[in-house]
């Protein structure tokens, strides 16, 4: 498969939206919100620049990288169930108790 | 450039053990994921541990963010870092169009910005360190209360600047491994190593410092900017 050569102007496009998030998300880091909602927020805007930067400037949206992206992709997958089991645990400690204690 | 000169790189760059120059792309992009994804573990194990101290101790986490955190230092690190991974991006984009002394050119200024990355780095651990703020014998950190008297910190506190320290040192190796890795590769490039079809150092390294991008947009906003719980 020939290597996909993207158009320069994309690469300005992602660059000025990456800068556009991380103004968004020191400005809203500063916004006093109820709950975890601050936390989500600022971690949805980091997925959304790791997402972009992933596609964009790593090339994984395009076909003649197909095999990379599974191989991020399953990568990805390892480090949810790392994080997720994790918090099962450590988030229902205080409504579920610990076991001996 | 002609036809046959273009052959006679292909020839050159193209390892025996590879059929074609595409398979060789392919293969050597690949491996590079495979390397980025134990990166990711490796890394993974310490988000863990943020995760599990975080939700340990809330109150303690977003203390220690508002008060011993540099975020317009941090803010600046993430300007000079996403500026870096774009000139990395058009680095790319320049050898794909044959562009040599262009590719170079990117490639140095990239470098540039790494090491203003780690500048700045090293001027907030200096502060960490002159407040107190780094564990084991150099802590002396006091909390305010509100009366204005001051105690020192408890023990968890330590737990924050300990993972803070880990996380953003262990970035901050990958950071100087990423400038000497683009050193070398922008100066390869200068001198003509490089060409339209055989680009793949150029293409892996690039990917190499978008992977450290990506760490520090999660380290920024877990760090620098924890709000409420």
């Amino acid at each position: 498969m020939t290597e996909h050569i993207s158009h320069v102007k994309h690469y300005w496009v992602v660059w000025i939206v990456l800068m556009g998030l991380m103004a968004l998300t020191v400005v809203l880091s500063r916004v006093p919100m109820p709950g975890p909602l601050n936390t989500l927020i600022a971690l949805a805007i980091a997925a959304a620049k790791a997402t972009l930067v992933l596609l964009f400037f790593m090339h994984l949206k395009y076909e003649s990288y197909v095999l990379s992206a599974v191989v991020f992709v399953a990568g990805l997958f390892w480090l949810l169930i790392f994080f997720g089991l994790t918090l099962t645990d450590y988030l229902t400690r205080a409504t579920l108790g610990v076991p001996g204690h | 450039m002609s036809a046959s000169t273009t052959e006679a790189v292909a020839q050159h760059a193209l390892r025996h053990h590879f059929a074609t120059m595409e398979q060789q792309r392919e293969s050597t992009t690949l491996g590079m994921w495979i390397f980025l994804v134990t990166e990711i573990m490796f890394f993974g194990g310490l988000f863990t541990a943020y995760l599990v101290y975080r939700t340990a101790y809330p109150d303690v986490w977003e203390y220690c963010s508002r008060h011993h955190m540099e975020f317009k230092l941090g803010t600046l690190n993430t300007v000079i870092l996403l500026c870096s991974s774009l000139t990395v991006a058009l680095s790319v984009h320049a050898i794909q169009m044959g562009q040599k002394k262009l590719t170079a050119i990117l490639l140095f200024v990239t470098v540039l910005m790494g090491l203003g990355f780690l500048g700045i780095k090293s001027i907030e651990y200096h502060n960490h360190y002159v407040e107190g703020s780094v564990p084991g014998p150099w802590w002396h950190m006091e909390i305010e209360r509100p009366d204005g008297t001051h105690y020192p910190a408890p023990h968890q506190y330590q737990l924050f600047f300990y993972l803070y320290f880990v996380m953003t040192g262990l970035h901050a190796l990958h950071v100087t491994i990423g400038v000497v890795a683009l050193a070398i590769i922008a100066l390869w490039s200068w001198q003509g190593k490089y060409t339209r079809e055989y680009h793949n150092p150029v293409h892996i390294t690039g990917l190499y410092w978008h992977f450290v991008d990506l760490v520090w947009i999660f380290l920024f906003p877990l760090l620098y900017l924890i709000a409420g719980k």
